[in-house]
């Protein structure tokens, strides 16, 4: 599901409502923490037979946008982990878990690795259902040598590595050369606060890339999904 | 009085924004202790003894300018009921939540300080460090904020959920962890302690909106550090300040620990007098840091926000990771002997 940018297709009731203040509308409700606004617009701008059309075009964008400006400083972790929520919430309505339209995809999955502190896996978590994508969850505590049993027992394409403390991101190293010996092709995506502050950090564990904030590792799996397919 | 000042005359220099001998540092270590000592992290932090001895080894090695009785965030949890988990590289992390659900904190205990065999460890702790340096090195005790408490409580998600959903929960929540906060913090300072630490990453615009924060972490800090019968030090672990430096000055801290994301100079500047700088060296990157890199980092910051006093050279968190070799720290003490003795007249303007 690669992002088509701002399309008119699937907006129907309030077409003729400028794109650019529906995504500003959506992404006020979402920064004010307004479900029942958020809800609101999202039932008057998309067609109930196009979700994803409607992922595309409103919900990933404003999602994507709360994520830029967290990056640039404006907005609060909290408001991203909210905003994640409710997006995940309006989409299981229109998309709910296990639809037919979520299993084209590459096997996924998150784990934090080694820490207790899940609050960015839950985030990465609600904005890749937002973005239509399903992903099984292993939870936190995660051991290297739980990780890489459960990651090649799934076969997993696409795997998603949380940590906070700077241990746990050390030893993302060892857990990705495992699994890479065993499954050369799984794309690893690692995040947390140690990869932010040493921006080397990435690529001396071996990574194929990390996710500063949740809608930049959506925009990764995006592109992956799509190398994959291919 | 300039001359060789104790880490003691430095600390109170700076706080009182005059300039002292040199620029004060504090290396905070709270692990490496173990090393010296040649014991695990889980072994060294069992008796006060052995922390009492790490630092003042860590002291005598780095030459820095404070004490830090602080062992690890989790041991307040642990006197709430809930669990520690250790590793050998890093931090203990705190285990499974105290609070499952939010109808939890309706008949949550305060726990009291002399009940808790995990503060009173702290608390011996003190005593006998206070009893090795006298007035010569600040110990600095340290709290974890009654705002930023429940991310180990409960978990950070339900957490959030609770500020945006159930405000009457939040705030008996609040008073409660405002009561424990108090109580840790004076018996701390009853211990010796010279000033308190307080972490309070919740408090920083990286985590919480400001409208929220000041209609929640506001009050509760203002509240809190009124009833701490001395200096409180406001510490965001490495999340930003600058953006909140009006708010957090006007809660009654001292001083203020600043992010590696913070342009020190701009917080310097923001400060203004009202509160001491602390920091802002990056301890996550610290780790694969050169000598030389060392050096240049503790040169930049000492130049952004040296002169005029106010400014405590420190890490970014609060804590120096584990991983950090002896060599960059060693460097880093060299480059504040080198580089931080007043009056700074190789600072050039605008630098």
């Amino acid at each position: 599901m690669e992002n088509p940018g701002i399309t008119e297709a699937g907006l129907d009731s309030r077409k003729n409502f400028p794109v650019s203040l529906r995504l500003a509308e959506m992404e006020t409700a979402l920064l004010s923490v307004d479900r029942v606004k958020a809800g609101r617009i999202v039932r008057d701008s998309c067609t109930a037979g196009s979700p994803f059309t409607c992922l595309e075009t409103l919900i990933v964008p404003a999602l994507e946008e709360v994520g830029r400006r967290w990056e640039a400083g404006d907005v609060a972790l909290s408001q991203v982990y909210m905003s994640g929520r409710i997006c995940e919430e309006i989409v299981d309505s229109m998309l709910p878990a296990g639809d037919p339209r979520r299993v084209d995809q590459p096997k996924m999955a998150i784990a934090v690795l080694e820490d207790h502190h899940t609050l960015g896996k839950r985030i990465v978590l609600s904005v890749l259902r937002a973005g239509g994508y399903e992903l099984t969850d292993y939870g936190h505590g995660v051991s290297v040598d739980q990780l890489v049993e459960q990651v090649t027992r799934d076969k997993v394409i696409i795997l998603l590595i949380s940590t906070l403390m700077l241990p746990a991101a050390l030893r993302s190293k060892e857990a990705i050369a495992r699994i890479r010996k065993i499954q050369p092709g799984t794309k690893i995506i690692v995040g947390g606060a140690p990869f932010i502050f040493d921006p080397m950090l990435w690529k001396e564990v071996g990574a194929d890339a990390m996710g500063h904030a949740a809608s930049e590792t959506l925009e990764l799996v995006n592109r992956m999904a799509a190398e994959v397919k291919r | 009085m300039k001359g060789t000042m104790t880490s003691m005359q430095r600390t109170l220099a700076t706080m009182g924004f005059k300039e002292p001998d040199r620029v004060p540092l504090f290396l905070l270590f709270t692990m490496h202790g173990a090393k010296e000592l040649g014991l695990s992290i889980r072994d060294y932090f069992s008796k006060p003894e052995y922390i009492v001895e790490g630092q003042m080894r860590l002291l005598k090695k780095y030459k820095g300018d404070c004490l830090n009785p602080f062992t690890y965030a989790a041991s307040e949890i642990v006197a709430w009921g809930g669990e520690v988990i250790f590793r050998d590289d890093g931090p203990p992390n705190a285990g499974k939540p105290v609070i499952l659900t939010p109808a939890d904190i309706e008949t949550l205990e305060v726990p009291s300080v002399e009940d808790s065999p995990s503060l009173l460890s702290g608390l011996r702790t003190i005593e006998l460090l206070k009893k090795r340096v006298s007035t010569d090195v600040p110990i600095m005790g340290s709290v974890i904020s009654p705002f930023s408490l429940p991310v180990m409580q409960m978990g950070f998600e339900a957490y959030i959920d609770l500020i945006y959903g159930e405000p009457d929960l939040f705030w008996k929540l609040m008073k409660k962890n405002e009561d424990f906060c108090v109580a840790w913090a004076n018996a701390q300072l009853a211990a010796g302690a010279t000033a308190i630490g307080c972490a309070d990453p919740l408090a920083s615009p990286d985590m919480t909106s400001t409208d929220i924060y000041r209609k929640t972490g506001f009050i509760v800090a203002q509240r809190t550090i009124a009833r701490i019968k001395g200096g409180v030090a406001t510490h965001l672990a490495s999340a930003r300040t600058l953006p909140r430096i009006d708010d957090l000055a006007k809660t009654g801290t001292v001083g203020v620990g600043v992010s590696a994301f913070d342009d020190i100079g701009e917080v310097k500047r923001a400060i203004n007098g009202r509160m001491v700088l602390i920091g802002n060296l990056n301890g996550v990157e610290m780790r694969r840091w050169t000598p030389e890199i060392a050096e240049q980092k503790v040169k930049a910051a000492i130049a952004r926000a040296g002169r005029g006093g106010g400014f405590i050279l420190s890490d970014n968190h609060g804590e120096i990771p584990w991983q950090v070799p002896d060599s960059v720290l060693f460097a880093i003490s060299a480059a504040v002997k080198k580089w931080g003795q007043y009056p700074l007249d190789w600072v050039q303007d605008g630098e």
